[in-house]
């Protein structure tokens, strides 16, 4: 065949003459969403998918005004309407042309969607849930009976008392970074849990305690929490609330200001804890070079590298969230921290399944496929829950 | 009753957001879009208190002719340059980031140089942590040389150029122990997350309280 055009090429190809069956509409209300959605779909033959695209139409009344909504492929078979009142009835027009040029008109109707009250494709995650919240509340009703639970040595969080008695001794103050993220960022709120026991202390010690906030609900909550801890030291009288203070939430500004009060205010001890990105290493760098004991910690593993590099302590991921139940000991906390790692155990364990049965399933035979292939599906749901 | 009330509508609000995650039906399906702009809304009117803070202090400062006095009046006059300029293309433009607006010649003649300025600083921090990490005192030290090594030169021009392998080993390290490190990392850290979440919600934990 000769090529003339890919136009050509195409009516050659296509028998002549055919005749253009009609295409079945079916109408179903898309699952596990708010009644907004129904699916159109058709099954096209060989010949009509390739008769290009189709406008499509609604409307409410089987012969009354449609509107155009959209175009689909005929060889895509579906079209989605996520724009659909719940429990209202449309009936849809698809309009196109054939390929010597004819007009076709498919229509369908009338088809409903309804809203669900439960997205099953969550499901695994409510499952996953549970038995997380499960965990974790049963251990802390467990310790709230007396059973007393050993918790390892972090050593970033031994060293607070330490890095506050250098900065007393050196006459320097404290300071701690809370970080660039927001208020409803939980390592943020892991921070403010951190600076209540610091700032008390810090009251009793008599050194000042500064932070720079970048987010002015951080901020306030910072301030009320530092308060409340020089008023349970017994130094109301020393709290100042320049010293809790905002800066900018521009992430850059913020890390050039923060510079700035560290090379001014030289503290002997610097924490940094909280939500941290590219500013990290900048801040912790700058501390460094002034010779102030650093403890860090956040739960960006791409922050974590620079922090252990410069500074003294890092608290690596869990352990930021852990320091509450840690510094505390009360036993309701470390009751979670029991729950959290009995789930950690139960991950680790299918983590461990799911690599065995792949690797059985690599070595041949017909079992361990199947099983591997079964047990990757299931997680597969799991993740496409989250995606949802 | 002080403390009681900030513990229940946490509770309440935070169950309700959960339960909504998996209800698409109409209220529960928007409830998430709904609460980020209502924080939107309350984090707007917070930031007043943020440039109050910022303007008592930095003021305070240059009255009192503390250290560093000048560094706050610059800000103070940055402000009310970028405030004033802001309501200017505002009423002009009909709004200060339309295209020609001397509130985007700010931003983009002043801010974007000095946040690349500041972003440039990491390479040279870069380089001072690296030398002081990389330092062949300990086994551990040693291995975590060699392996930078191997990974620096596996992702630079000059590294496949002195041999080819560089890549490969450099690809297997960032694809393999890494990755199953910084999952393993990922994994405790997303649980700790959650657990301070219901400790927070159900008001075992408080640290947004006095």
């Amino acid at each position: 065949m000769i090529r003339i055009g890919g136009l050509a090429i195409l009516i050659l190809c296509l028998p002549m003459g055919g005749s253009f069956a009609a295409l079945n509409l079916i109408g179903t209300d898309i699952p596990n969403d708010d009644g907004t959605g129904i699916l159109i779909t058709w099954d096209p033959t060989s010949e009509q998918a390739d008769a290009g695209a189709f406008i499509v139409y609604r409307s409410e009344l089987p012969s009354g005004n449609a509107e155009e909504i959209g175009m689909a492929l005929v060889r895509d078979g579906h079209y989605a309407d996520k724009s659909v009142v719940p429990e209202k009835q449309y009936n849809y027009r698809l309009v196109g042309k054939d390929p010597v040029g004819n007009e076709l008109v498919f229509s369908g109707g009338p088809f409903s969607a309804k809203a669900q009250w439960f997205n099953y494709e969550k499901l695994p995650v409510a499952v996953s849930m549970l038995i997380f919240s499960g965990c974790v509340i049963f251990f802390i009703h467990r310790t709230m009976s007396g059973k007393s639970l050993f918790i390892r040595k972090i050593a970033g969080l031994d060293a607070l008392d330490e890095a506050v008695g250098r900065a007393t001794e050196m006459g320097r103050p404290v300071f701690q970074v809370p970080g660039i993220g927001t208020i409803s960022d939980v390592a943020t709120l892991a921070s403010l849990s951190i600076m209540r026991r610091v700032a008390r202390k810090v009251a009793e010690y008599n050194v000042p305690f500064i932070v720079p906030c970048t987010e002015a609900l951080v901020m306030t909550t910072a301030q009320e929490v530092v308060k409340t801890a020089y008023t349970e030291a017994g130094r109301p009288e020393m709290y100042k609330p320049e010293n809790v203070s905002y800066l900018t939430y521009d992430q850059f500004g913020y890390a050039a200001g923060v510079d700035g009060m560290m090379l001014r205010d030289k503290p002997g001890a610097i924490l940094l804890l909280g939500y941290f990105m590219a500013e990290s290493l900048i801040m912790a760098e700058t501390g460094n070079s002034i010779g102030a004991i650093q403890i860090a910690g956040t739960d960006q593993t791409s922050q974590l590298p620079f922090f252990v590099a410069a500074c003294d302590y890092t608290l690596i991921g869990e352990e930021l969230y852990a320091a509450s139940s840690y510094l505390s000991r009360e036993p309701v906390f470390l009751g979670s921290l029991k729950g959290q790692d009995l789930c950690k155990v139960i991950i680790l364990s299918l983590i461990a399944v799911g690599v065995i049965l792949a690797t059985l399933a690599a070595l041949g035979g017909e079992t361990f496929p199947h099983l591997s292939e079964w047990y990757n599906q299931l997680f597969g749901a799991i993740g496409a829950g989250n995606e949802a | 009753m002080k403390r009681d009330i900030p513990i229940l509508v946490t509770l309440i609000t935070g169950i309700f957001l959960v339960v909504s995650f998996f209800i698409p039906h109409k209220p529960f399906g928007e409830m998430e879009q709904l609460s980020l702009i209502w924080f939107s809304i309350v984090s707007g009117f917070a930031m007043v208190l943020g440039i109050d803070s910022l303007l008592k202090v930095n003021i305070k400062k240059i009255t009192q002719r503390k250290s560093g006095w000048g560094y706050s009046l610059l800000l103070i006059l940055g402000f009310a340059a970028t405030l004033v300029t802001g309501f200017e293309s505002g009423f002009r433009h009909g709004s200060p980031f339309a295209l020609g607006s001397s509130f985007m010649y700010i931003y983009t003649h002043f801010i974007i140089p000095l946040q690349g300025t500041m972003f440039s600083l990491l390479a040279f921090f870069i380089a001072s942590a690296a030398y002081r990490a990389f330092r062949a005192r300990t086994m551990v030290s040693t291995l975590l040389l060699i392996t930078a090594t191997i990974v620096m030169l596996g992702r630079v021009p000059g590294g496949e150029n002195l041999w080819s392998g560089f890549a490969t080993i450099s690809e297997w390290i960032m694809n393999y122990p890494q990755l199953a490190a910084k999952r393993g990392i990922l994994i405790g850290a997303y649980l700790g997350a959650a657990a301070t979440s219901l400790r927070i919600l159900l008001g075992i934990e408080r640290p947004y309280l006095n």
